[in-house]
């Protein structure tokens, strides 16, 4: 009795619902951000006019800052301005916050794209492989490697390739985005050098570009694949144990065809979401990396920001990545709802 | 009634409570270690442990400076090599041991009580009571963690103690879903009525009824969410957040000899294969213990 009609109807009411706590989880990540502030040691005023300002520069910069109103008006008057896009001035760099984001992100969004690339087509794989010999060799070759991979500390091992791969062989290009010959060269237009560079045509910036990203993308989709494949083997082997896959397997079809055509494709609602979920770990993960590899993205922007005690910096990027974390999960329970067909 | 104490450990027919309960726990930990993997993950959290108690007593100190010895490779006098300021790096690899210990302990000790009692006053009050503490509980969860972490490193201020915190606030969530999940799957049962009708108090029911039977995947997931917690102090020590010169953490190790590298590649290599080792055990031994406690992902 489900129309299609209904169907999306429903879909859509629980997308509603999805909306609604994004929105409430928005609020509060700002919430403790907003916390965070006020519980810095450090004196807002005297970060804004200096130690030595006298007692009515003090008091007027104070008034201004709105420290004087009550703690709910002062976190409504800050829901609002982040709201409008508006994280204050770096203190650092004396841009505004949201155009110093603005500026780092692309970088970051690049790293990470490749990084969940590398972790879905290896993954993904591994997991069915894994799943479809149980309990075998296999099985214990993917356990063990996404165990590393879980375990491995990720600035240590970025060290460990950098001196490998950069100091010995001599293979890749070093930490940086670009080298300093190549800097420039093309017209800025997506922010993402590699995709520039293609549309510039020129393809030494290209390659020089992909030799830097290549070892940090390593990186990060070694941590993504061992999630994917971890979570992907789990589900496979649910979906092994149903009746329709016995019942494909007593028909004589191929065991090819039973674990990739018919158990993969009921289980690739789950393993989409864990993609998505994924995603995000991955924005997180980007901060110990860029620092390792010196690459120019919201890490490194966040890291230098803590050392200049740049709290709005601190809390922009944080907001910025929560709010990304935040977005992408909701996009995986919308997606598991929509494709599963039982939801409607 | 010649029984042998083999015997006795595993007989399906226990006579007293104690002896069930050993007999549990006995079969439990041969089921642990039959897995190759999680016996070797169990070794390897014991080795650290014993290495945090009395390692220190068998290796010279973490900070005595030797400056004529700087960055000597691996030898017989220092197994490990010296670092940029010809301290001994297997001394300081030893010490370091106590700081992880020490981390991860405090971790848990908060993150386990707070996770476990939320969660069982979610679960067996219901209502607007569960809804709020759930919704709180989503919203941390849906966080970042190393991100948040580092946010409350900058508002608190550096140093072990602190990341002990922020780690803490970033970690409970998962915790609290987890006992509420199971206080809902027993708050019904007939020994939970039966207290309550024998009239013992709130605070009785939830914390001698009800938190017992939680306490099991609470221990479960604590194990393997150290090796997290392992990975994430580190990180905070490497970007520099975390223990502060001249403690022997291990991530400010790596950190410290990371601009050696290219030549000296002991001086960060090591410190950052403890972390690993550390991590994978823990890894190792919860994979293990949920395989043995939780009969839904095997």
């Amino acid at each position: 009795m489900h129309s299609p009609a209904k169907r999306f109807y429903t879909v859509l009411r629980l997308s509603m619902g999805s909306a609604i706590s994004v929105a409430l989880t928005l609020v509060g990540l700002i919430f403790v951000t907003f916390a965070v502030g006020r519980l810095i040691p450090i004196d807002p005023v005297v970060a804004v006019i200096g130690e030595k300002a006298p007692q009515d520069v003090y008091d007027k910069v104070y008034k201004e800052l709105g420290l004087d109103r009550p703690v709910y008006e002062q976190f409504f008057s800050y829901v609002g301005k982040v709201a409008h896009g508006d994280f204050g001035t770096s203190a650092f760099t004396g841009h505004p916050v949201v155009q110093d984001l603005a500026s780092v992100f692309p970088a970051t969004l690049e790293l990470a794209t490749i990084g969940i690339l590398i972790g879905v087509l290896l993954g993904v794989p591994l997991g069915v492989i894994a799943a479809a010999n149980s309990g075998r060799w296999q099985d214990q070759l993917v356990r063990v490697l996404s165990l590393t991979g879980y375990s491995v500390p990720v600035f240590w091992l970025g060290i460990v390739l950098l001196l490998i791969f950069y100091g010995q062989l001599d293979w890749v290009a070093g930490p940086g985005r670009i080298d300093i010959a190549y800097d420039g060269l093309v017209e800025e237009w997506s922010g993402i050098l590699t995709i520039d560079a293609l549309r510039a045509g020129d393809m030494d910036v290209f390659y020089n570009a992909l030799s830097h990203m290549i070892l940090p993308a390593m990186l990060l989709g070694l941590s993504s694949l061992a999630y994917i494949a971890r979570m992907t083997r789990s589900f496979m082997l649910t979906q092994l144990s149903q009746e329709y896959v016995t019942l494909a397997r007593a028909k004589g079809a191929p065991e090819r065809t039973v674990i990739w055509r018919h158990a993969l494709k009921n289980a690739r609602v789950q393993i989409i979401t864990v993609c998505f979920l994924s995603y995000g770990f991955l924005l997180e993960g980007a901060v110990l990396t860029e620092t390792v590899f010196s690459w120019p993205g919201l890490g490194l922007y966040m890291t230098n920001a803590l050392f200049n005690a740049d709290l709005n910096a601190v809390i922009g990027g944080t907001i910025l990545i929560g709010a990304v974390f935040i977005i992408l999960n909701a996009l995986a329970d919308i997606i598991y709802r929509f494709a599963d067909p039982r939801t409607a | 009634m010649s029984t042998t104490f083999a015997q006795w450990l595993t007989t399906d027919r226990p006579a007293s409570r104690a002896q069930a309960r050993l007999v549990r726990l006995n079969l439990s930990f041969r089921a642990l270690v039959a897995n190759r993997l999680a016996l070797v993950g169990l070794l390897v959290v014991l080795a650290l442990v014993v290495m945090a108690l009395i390692g220190p007593l068998f290796v010279g100190s973490p900070t005595d400076q030797v400056l004529a010895d700087r960055l000597l490779p691996p030898s017989a006098a220092h197994w490990f090599g010296t670092d940029e300021l010809g301290r001994d790096i297997l001394s300081r690899v030893v010490h370091g041991s106590q700081i992880t210990v020490r981390i991860v302990l405090m971790v848990s000790l908060i993150v386990g009580p707070v996770g476990l009692t939320i969660g069982i006053v979610a679960g067996y009050f219901g209502g607007w009571v569960d809804a709020v503490l759930m919704r709180i509980t989503d919203i941390f969860l849906s966080l970042p963690r190393l991100v948040l972490a580092l946010a409350f490193v900058a508002a608190l201020g550096t140093g072990i103690n602190n990341a002990i915190i922020a780690i803490a606030i970033t970690s409970w969530p998962p915790y609290a879903r987890l006992a509420r999940a199971e206080t809902l799957s027993i708050r019904n049962s007939d020994f939970v009525r039966m207290a309550e009708l024998q009239g013992a108090s709130t605070l009785r029911v939830l914390f001698n009824h009800i938190a017992p039977l939680c306490l099991a995947s609470v221990v479960v997931r604590l194990t393997f969410d150290m090796s997290g917690t392992i990975l994430i102090a580190a990180g905070l020590g490497f970007l520099g957040l975390g223990a502060q010169p001249p403690q022997p953490e291990w991530g400010l190790m790596v950190a410290a000899g990371r601009q050696y590298v290219l030549d000296q590649w002991w001086v960060a290599t090591i410190p950052g294969i403890a972390i690993f080792i550390a991590s994978l055990g823990f890894n190792l031994l919860g994979d293990g213990l949920r395989d043995v406690f939780d009969a839904r992902s095997s």
